[in-house]
């Protein structure tokens, strides 16, 4: 099936010298939660806004549903909603005036059943007819959200969508999230949680210093990059491997007192029982050990470190 | 033509009309009953008469004209810069509406709110002195076609804008000056021939002349000319808007 949204080749430069995208390719799948991680200023929210039509690209080109983003500007924007990570709303309206304006901006006749069906998802309902200047900062994001599905998009970006809102409510975020991905809506968010794209996330991809430095199925990822560790505490100082232990790829931590063996936890046999047989004959002995599997968060951090 | 959206934007912005009531409507209307007072009434009672029309009466065409076209002005650039300065703005960027529009919605609105007060400020200037419109019809041209192109201007003002003083400057620096030197509490004639010359670069004289010319069929310049600068006007205003878009001027990084 192709993409539902296909980027090629776009780079943003200012005219200040900064380059904020340099080269990005990237194809996002229909019906797919992609989850778009990078540190701060690495161009996450510069690409969704070049996508939406909020900034001009400097060159390349991106097809929503292979409508170009430049030429039929109509056809592509129609199918996107946009949650931005800035709270940006009408201070004095209500939120269902505010709802409902997002609807006929994007061309839609009047549906109060589903606008009130929206409100009632993100918990809203008996907001309705509160300015938006009263309502909390979880509220505002969720009237942003409100907004964003009044015209029932294809395709919903979330630009760090769960910053300042508290874990219940976060959860029933992801649970919208989920309902929307069931019923065929591609979902594309970028957030600061990795256990959050961990969670939901079918797809990953890695964005630093304005480059895709990594796409990948989530499962692939953990399974390629998810290797479990050994640290065995020893009871004494160790200078050197003996090297009757040299195949195992012994790693010598914490000046010597601390032995690390790096396993694959999917192969048949992981060597733990000829690993520790062979140290007891070596005469070294430890006092302690544990295991650790690296999360998303340890792939992140050690891909953006590179 | 996203018929929708026009409709939408056009409700939005009338809908903040409503909401600042007394700000939009009450005090300009409160500001021009003042001039009355002060204008008319007071001073007005020591000038006899302008071509045949009292002072009074004289000045009614002007103080509309002035109500419209500020007010056009301050709407059209507010409409559109408050977006901007709370950054709602991303929503009108990110949906499928060409700024034709766009234009429509925010222009749309701004004007029919000027055009509006401008009848209210008429009304209330017939409780002072005695109106008589000669071109009905005319007279709702010129304020029809006022109130689009300076709306138009206005909205030009709030893209260009990136603070509260700059939205301000131009309506405070440029706008109100030309309008009390356009003619609106005197006749061009009146004026020693030097000053008279250089009044006619004035485009507002032109606004004024021809809406005071369908009211009583007195003007400083003829009212071809009157209709052909205020055309000419909302052309260039037309260019300008259209040159924003194309190029994203001020709206898109």
């Amino acid at each position: 099936m192709s993409p539902i949204i296909s980027v090629s080749n776009l780079t943003k430069s200012y005219a200040s010298g900064f380059t904020a995208l340099k080269g990005i390719d990237l194809d996002i799948n229909r019906g797919e939660i992609f989850a778009l991680l990078g540190p701060n200023g690495a161009g996450k929210t510069t690409m969704i806004s070049i996508i939406c039509g909020i900034a001009n690209a400097t060159s390349g080109k991106v097809t929503v549903d292979g409508h170009d983003i430049a030429r039929d500007y109509r056809a592509a924007r129609s199918l996107i909603g946009l949650v931005p990570q800035e709270l940006h709303t009408d201070a004095f309206e209500s939120v269902w005036a505010t709802v409902s304006f997002s609807r006929g901006l994007f061309g839609k006749p009047k549906n109060p059943a589903l606008i009130e069906k929206i409100l009632k998802d993100l918990s809203l309902w008996d907001k309705k007819d509160n300015k938006i200047i009263t309502l909390s900062g979880g509220m505002k994001r969720r009237v942003m959200i409100a907004k964003a599905l009044s015209h029932e998009p294809q395709i919903l970006f979330l630009d760090e969508p769960t910053a300042g809102v508290d874990v219940e409510l976060r959860k029933g975020m992801w649970e919208v999230v989920r309902t929307l991905r069931a019923a065929g809506v591609t979902v594309i968010l970028t957030t600061h949680y990795i256990e959050e794209a961990e969670e939901m996330a079918d797809r990953i991809g890695v964005i630093n210093k304005g480059e895709i430095i990594l796409i990948e199925e989530k499962t692939k990822l953990m399974e390629q990059l998810g290797k479990k560790q050994l640290k065995l505490y020893l009871q004494g100082k160790v200078t050197e491997i003996p090297a009757s232990l040299a195949h195992y790829n012994l790693e010598l931590a914490a000046d010597g007192h601390q032995l690390i063996y790096s396993y694959d936890t999917k192969s048949e046999r992981t060597g733990i029982t000829s690993l520790l047989g062979d140290l007891r004959e070596s005469g070294i002995r430890f006092s302690d050990l544990d295991t650790t599997q690296s999360s998303l968060e340890d792939i992140f951090v050690s891909l953006v470190r590179k | 033509m996203n018929f929708r959206a026009v409709r939408a934007i056009y409700l939005f912005e009338m809908a903040r009309t409503w909401r600042t009531v007394l700000q939009s409507i009450v005090s300009p209307v409160i500001s021009t009953s003042l001039y009355f007072v002060v204008f008319g009434a007071a001073i007005g009672s020591r000038i006899t008469s302008i071509e045949g029309v009292s002072y009074g009466t004289f000045i009614v065409p002007g103080l509309v004209m002035l109500s419209v076209l500020t007010q056009s002005i301050s709407n059209a650039s507010f409409g559109i810069y408050f977006p901007k300065f709370t950054g709602t703005i991303y929503e009108l960027l990110s949906a499928p509406v060409s700024y034709v529009e766009v234009v429509l919605g925010y222009v749309g609105a701004a004007a029919t709110k000027s055009i509006l007060l401008g009848l209210i400020i008429l009304a209330t200037a017939g409780l002072f002195v005695p109106l008589h419109i000669l071109h009905p019809w005319w007279m709702l041209t010129f304020l029809v076609l006022t109130a689009v192109t300076f709306s138009l201007f206005g909205f030009i003002i709030g893209i260009w804008a990136d603070g509260f003083e700059k939205l301000q400057a131009i309506p405070l620096l440029v706008v109100t000056p030309l309008t009390f030197l356009g003619g609106s509490f005197y006749s061009v004639s009146m004026l020693p021939s030097g000053w008279r010359t250089v009044t006619l670069l004035n485009p507002v004289v032109y606004l004024i002349s021809g809406f005071r010319w369908s009211f009583y069929e007195i003007s400083d310049v003829s009212v071809g000319w009157s209709i052909g600068v205020t055309c000419m006007f909302l052309v260039i205003c037309m260019f300008v808007v259209w040159w924003i878009f194309k190029t994203g001027y001020k709206l898109k990084n």
